[in-house]
């Protein structure tokens, strides 16, 4: 059985004297323990609301949440607040975007270390700073008793990242969920973070939900991959699969935009054309058809299945017309 | 830290001159003369020139600041014209009179205006929270002098829960008051009796006085709760699974009470108009009243010492709020 179970999860925002908004809709996915899953897409398709969704803290008021979550077998969507925050912090952890505003500015990083620890490990103060120390040290802060005294605003972007995954890692989490966490960050800074992810989350065999826009993170550490487009799962297969033969057109588009070693110098990216909202609704057809290459008519008259590809075994699709293998090989070529 | 306090408190040296020379040259420019004001309709030219010798009104001013600074840094402040008592007498016996009544009132202010603000946050766009949203307001826009009628009107005369005036009955007249801040004095005293008439007669004036200061504090927090509740941080503790009430006291409240302790420290000007206002209403016999008095009759002597020590006093408190504010935000804190 597999440790974190999506089945079939809505995410629906309602505003007064506004139109609902369905920000996410039949979305399925599974991790099992120990597995790194990327979740892909471009900015707004709904990567965050179904992290949060899984954390339990999308807004109580607003956001009507359908469908299934079961961690470990237990039904999250229907579990009362106390038992969840119970979870939260101990059984997943979830490091965020940016960690210049998700640290508490007026309070020690230490304090903001232990207390995890003093919530959920049953430390005394004196083991919990103790333990700081160390995270601190295995994050990659030097002099970590100093640090540990110091406030959020004498770290650097970087090194603020570091502290909030070591907070994230504080109970050994079974599962991690990572949204962008190297998105606000330097590029030298990022190759560091994310090393340290893999080391630390991936190689010690915690499960990860990596969050990303960017399928080069995705390339470096992920086993399977799933795509999202508006609110919808359109493609997911293992990475080697992706990478190698991507059938979604969506996909295919990201894959062609994500700048390559082994390209050509001088050869033009190309990035998909139009931006994500020029879309249509899923129930009138493919959110991606304003902007597909291969748009047929189908396209526009219902809105595909996410179905096993005819071709592959372990690779899903949702679309009316992929792309061929053939013609793959032939543009890799 | 002990630095940027003793640099602050030597800043109040010149703060304090430049405001005794502002102040002495603005109530020798108010129209008439304390001569006049003494003598009122049967003043002659003669009269009010013997009186203007007897007060060294005669002097040119620079003569005349100069003996007043040279008295005043001996903390004599000179006579009150009004009581015919040193000012620095009638100081010690009002200024103690409005302080408790100022504390009292803030404390009202504080005690009720942060949780009501907390709670219209966590309801936020509910009823409760429109609720305190227009009681605040009219908080805000009410008189003062309504407001003291119309408590005195239900509470002490149709009700006789509360008493009407004063700071004490009859019937405590004989109380010691070795400090002059009757609370303190009758739990010093141990006299029970003293101590809940002090206190009874606190209750009007106080809540007449905090209804402003509420108001503005709960709406101050109200808005300060709202905007930390959206911050990253926030998540991130909820992320770790804290308890609501750690999120609460360490993540929301902490942060939220950086304006709030910048507001409640605005508030002591407010707190001094308004105790005029207060005083006069209640015939409490603190500051305000006194002062009030002092501009009809030219008291240049109250005048001129009571507003210096305000202001002293506002620095102080002021200061008191920048040490708070750095001790509740590491960003700002001086080393
Ligand atoms: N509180 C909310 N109220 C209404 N709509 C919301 C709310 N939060 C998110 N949405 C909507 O849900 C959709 C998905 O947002 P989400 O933040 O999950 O995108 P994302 O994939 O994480 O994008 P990004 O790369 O920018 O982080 C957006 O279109 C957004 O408008
Ligand atoms: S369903 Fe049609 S429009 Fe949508 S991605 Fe596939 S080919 Fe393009
Ligand atoms: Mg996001």
């Amino acid at each position: 059985m597999s440790l974190l179970d999506v089945r079939d999860l809505s995410i629906v925002f309602s505003r007064r004297g506004r139109r609902d908004v369905r920000a996410v809709d039949e979305v399925t996915f599974s991790v099992a323990a120990g597995e790194t899953v990327g979740l892909v897409g471009e900015s707004g398709c709904g990567k965050s609301v179904t992290s949060l969704a899984i954390m339990g803290l999308l807004p109580k008021r607003g956001a009507a949440v359908g469908g299934s979550i079961k961690f470990d077998g237990t039904e999250l969507t229907s579990l009362p607040a106390d038992k969840m925050r119970g979870l939260r912090g101990r059984d997943i952890a979830m490091v965020f975007q940016d960690p210049m505003t998700s640290l508490n500015p007026v309070i020690p990083i230490g304090l903001q270390v232990t207390e995890v620890l003093r919530r959920h490990r049953d430390m005394d103060a004196a083991a919990a700073s103790k333990e700081a120390a160390s995270l601190l040290e295995r994050v990659g802060i030097p002099d970590p008793a100093r640090r540990l005294k110091e406030y959020p605003h004498q770290l650097s972007g970087g090194m603020r990242q570091r502290a909030l995954i070591a907070m994230a890692l504080a109970c050994k989490p079974r599962l991690l969920i990572a949204d962008e966490p190297t998105t606000a960050l330097d590029v030298t800074i990022q190759a560091q973070i994310l090393e340290l992810l893999k080391e630390l989350v991936v190689d010690s065999g915690t499960a990860l939900v990596m969050i990303t826009h960017d399928l080069g993170v995705v390339a470096g550490m992920c086993d399977s991959v799933h795509v999202m487009y508006s609110g919808r799962i359109v493609e997911r297969a293992s990475r080697w699969e992706l990478f190698e033969a991507p059938r979604h057109p969506y996909t295919a588009g990201l894959l062609a935009s994500v700048p390559r070693l082994d390209q050509a110098r001088g050869e033009k990216l190309e990035p998909i054309p139009g931006s994500p909202r020029d879309t249509i609704p899923w129930t009138q057809g493919c959110a991606f058809a304003p902007r597909c290459r291969n748009r047929i008519e189908s396209c526009t008259q219902g809105a595909p299945e996410l179905v096993a590809d005819k071709l592959r075994p372990d690779h899903d699709l949702r679309c009316f017309n992929p792309i061929d293998v053939a013609e793959q090989e032939a543009v890799t070529l | 830290m002990l630095r940027f306090i003793v640099r602050r408190l030597l800043l109040l040296i010149p703060v304090l001159w430049g405001l005794s020379v502002a102040l002495f040259l603005w109530v020798r420019a108010l129209p008439g003369s304390p001569a006049q004001a003494l003598l009122g309709e049967r003043a002659t030219p003669e009269k009010i020139r013997q009186i203007e010798i007897a007060l060294g009104l005669d002097q040119p001013l620079y003569v005349q600041y100069w003996r007043f600074l040279e008295k005043a840094l001996r903390f004599d402040f000179g006579t009150s014209i009004q009581s015919s008592r040193p000012v620095v007498e009638e100081m010690g016996r009002r200024f103690p009179a409005t302080i408790e009544l100022g504390v009292t009132a803030l404390l009202i202010a504080v005690l009720i205006g942060i949780p009501v603000g907390y709670f219209a946050a966590r309801r936020h766009g509910t009823w409760l929270d429109q609720l305190s949203v227009s009681a605040s307001l009219v908080g805000i826009t009410i008189p003062v002098f309504f407001l003291a009628y119309m408590l005195r009107y239900v509470f002490a005369n149709q009700l006789g829960w509360l008493p009407n005036t004063g700071r004490q009955e009859a019937r405590m007249l004989d109380v010691e008051h070795p400090t002059g801040f009757y609370v303190l004095d009758a739990i010093v005293t141990g006299n029970g009796p003293a101590l809940s008439d002090a206190l009874l007669h606190l209750v009007l004036p106080a809540v007449t006085l905090a209804t402003i200061p509420l108001a503005i504090i709960a709406r101050i927090t109200r808005a300060a709760v709202l905007d930390v509740l959206n911050e990253d941080y926030v998540r991130t503790a909820e992320a770790k699974g804290l308890t609501a009430r750690t999120i609460t006291r360490r993540h929301v409240l902490r942060n939220a009470m950086l304006p709030v302790s910048t507001t409640i420290g605005l508030q002591f000007g407010l707190l001094m108009s308004g105790a005029i206002l207060t005083e006069t209403a209640f015939a409490f016999e603190g500051v305000g009243k006194f002062v009030a008095q002092a501009i009809p009759s030219r008291d240049y002597a109250t005048l001129q010492g009571f507003i210096l020590v305000i202001a002293a006093l506002f620095v102080l408190i002021n200061l008191l709020v920048d040490i708070s504010y750095g001790l509740i935000d590491p960003r700002v804190r001086v080393r």
